[in-house]
């Protein structure tokens, strides 16, 4: 079992080295092909399809929950997200990084009562962004490959896409609860699946304004969305906060208007 | 004479209050955004209705912002292919078009708290002013950076709000870029499109 998961995560990190190109991170493109638009323009339709039927209503319900029960499960949720984030840290070799992520997760874990407090921010230990594979692909030199859209996942590339299926064998979260022989005890794959849905409809609350806005402003959602997406890689690859460091902006010479 | 002086101070006083154009912004660009953001606040807590807001905020944006620049950004490569006719007819409509994305997107927004952090230099055109919309009972934190164009240092401009790293300035400039690629890069069908989205 542990030989075929092995096999699996050097086919992926192999794949991923197929996708390398010369450019390094630092030299992410801001726009990426389309690996077949029409599809993706459908597949985004029925996602935000689903989002209105679904998502939407649970996550405004969720919204009702009392604050203080919506900002420990975030941070719980965050806790636990933070062993992938672990685990990546350590493949990009950011040991600064990952000795802040390990820091913080042992203090919530225990201070801080299974993740439910941040007890690691008062001691100095800032909370960062969030890694996966597919950010690690990019530091290790692999090119985004085409754009598309994945029915309930959402907007992805290619590379970020070889990356979802490598974060199951990173993340200690999913091998706990797919594997029922861990230290003896016995964890079901439920669990993963309750984790992941908590942590998107926690995601949905917070944002239920700023989509609403981008789908009332805008006169092409969808290059609205795939704009938004690659920005937003861009700068989780970099871990810079101002984008404009990150990004090309030499357009904005050429205007002159003063 | 004091007393005509003084009638007709206040008449000008009066009068540069209700048209708002007496009001010169610092030159400054932290002050120039806390100035603004402090007048925007007020028009949002204000009793009037949503339309009224839109129109004061629209004033605002016509004083502050480089709607101008911020369109030829939004318009990519394009802009240099456009007769002179075209260009004046994209600069009108865009402005509309701005001022009704600008307004629709700030009267969502009912007493806003936004605190002004700090500015970076990033070169003599252009300042980032760093700010935080702060978390409400539904709403997380939110960083919004003020891209400011500085090259007159008298009279600076907003050119882009670059909202959690993500500019908006770009994603319209690629919305832009999408609609003219499947459209044989036809500027008329933009045109079409923004009318449409104008009239809505």
């Amino acid at each position: 079992m542990l030989l075929e998961r092995i096999k699996t995560l050097s086919l992926l990190l192999v794949l991923g080295q197929f996708l390398v190109s010369t450019n390094v991170y630092a030299d992410e493109k801001y726009t990426a092909n389309e690996c077949f638009e029409g599809v993706s323009r459908g597949v985004l339709k029925f996602n935000m399809g689903l989002d209105k039927a679904l998502f939407k209503p649970v996550a405004k319900g969720y919204r009702n929950l009392p604050v203080p029960i919506r900002v420990g499960t975030s941070n719980a949720i965050e806790n636990l997200r933070s062993l992938l984030t672990l685990s990546n840290n350590v493949l990009q070799g950011d040991w600064q990084l990952a000795g802040n992520t390990a820091g913080r997760f042992a203090i919530n874990s225990t201070a801080g009562i299974l993740g439910f407090f941040d007890p690691a921010s008062k001691m100095g230990l800032e909370k960062k962004s969030r890694e996966d594979f597919g950010q690690t692909l990019a530091v290790w030199g692999s090119d985004s490959g085409c754009y598309f859209v994945l029915p309930i996942l959402g907007p992805t590339t290619a590379r970020d896409t070889v990356g979802l299926i490598g974060n199951t064998f990173l993340d200690p979260v999913y091998q706990i609860t797919h594997n029922t022989e861990v230290m003896n005890r016995s964890y079901s794959e439920h669990n993963y699946y309750y984790y992941k849905g908590t942590d998107a409809v926690d995601f949905r609350s917070k944002n239920i304004e700023s989509i609403e806005s981008l789908e009332k402003n805008s006169i092409d959602f969808y290059a609205s969305v795939k704009s938004l997406y690659l920005q937003n890689r861009i700068q989780k690859i970099a871990n810079e906060e101002i984008s404009d460091k990150t990004q090309d902006d030499s357009d904005w010479e050429e205007i002159d208007s003063q | 004479m004091k007393k005509s002086f003084l009638l007709l101070s206040g008449s000008i006083l009066t009068w540069c209050l209700i048209q708002s154009s007496c009001f010169a912004y610092s030159s400054d660009p932290k002050q120039f955004v806390a100035e603004i953001v402090n007048e925007a606040k007020v028009i949002l807590n204000s009793g009037d209705s949503k339309e009224e807001k839109a129109k004061k905020l629209s004033e605002i944006a016509l004083k502050t912002v480089d709607i101008k620049g911020i369109g030829r950004y939004t318009l990519g490569s394009k802009r240099k292919d456009l007769t002179s006719e075209e260009r004046e007819k994209y600069d009108a409509i865009f402005e509309k078009y701005f001022l009704k994305t600008f307004t629709s997107r700030l009267t969502d927004y009912s007493d806003p708290k936004i605190d002004v952090v700090s500015s970076e230099v990033i070169n003599e055109k252009y300042t980032i002013v760093k700010t935080l919309l702060l978390a409400t009972n539904k709403k997380p934190e939110v960083k919004i950076d003020w891209r400011i164009y500085t090259k007159d240092p008298n009279k600076p401009l907003i050119r882009d709000l670059i909202v959690e790293g993500l500019k908006l300035a770009r994603t319209q400039k690629e919305e832009f870029a999408s609609i003219l690629s499947a459209n044989n890069d036809d500027i008329n069908v933009l045109f079409a499109k923004l009318e449409e989205f104008i009239n809505q």
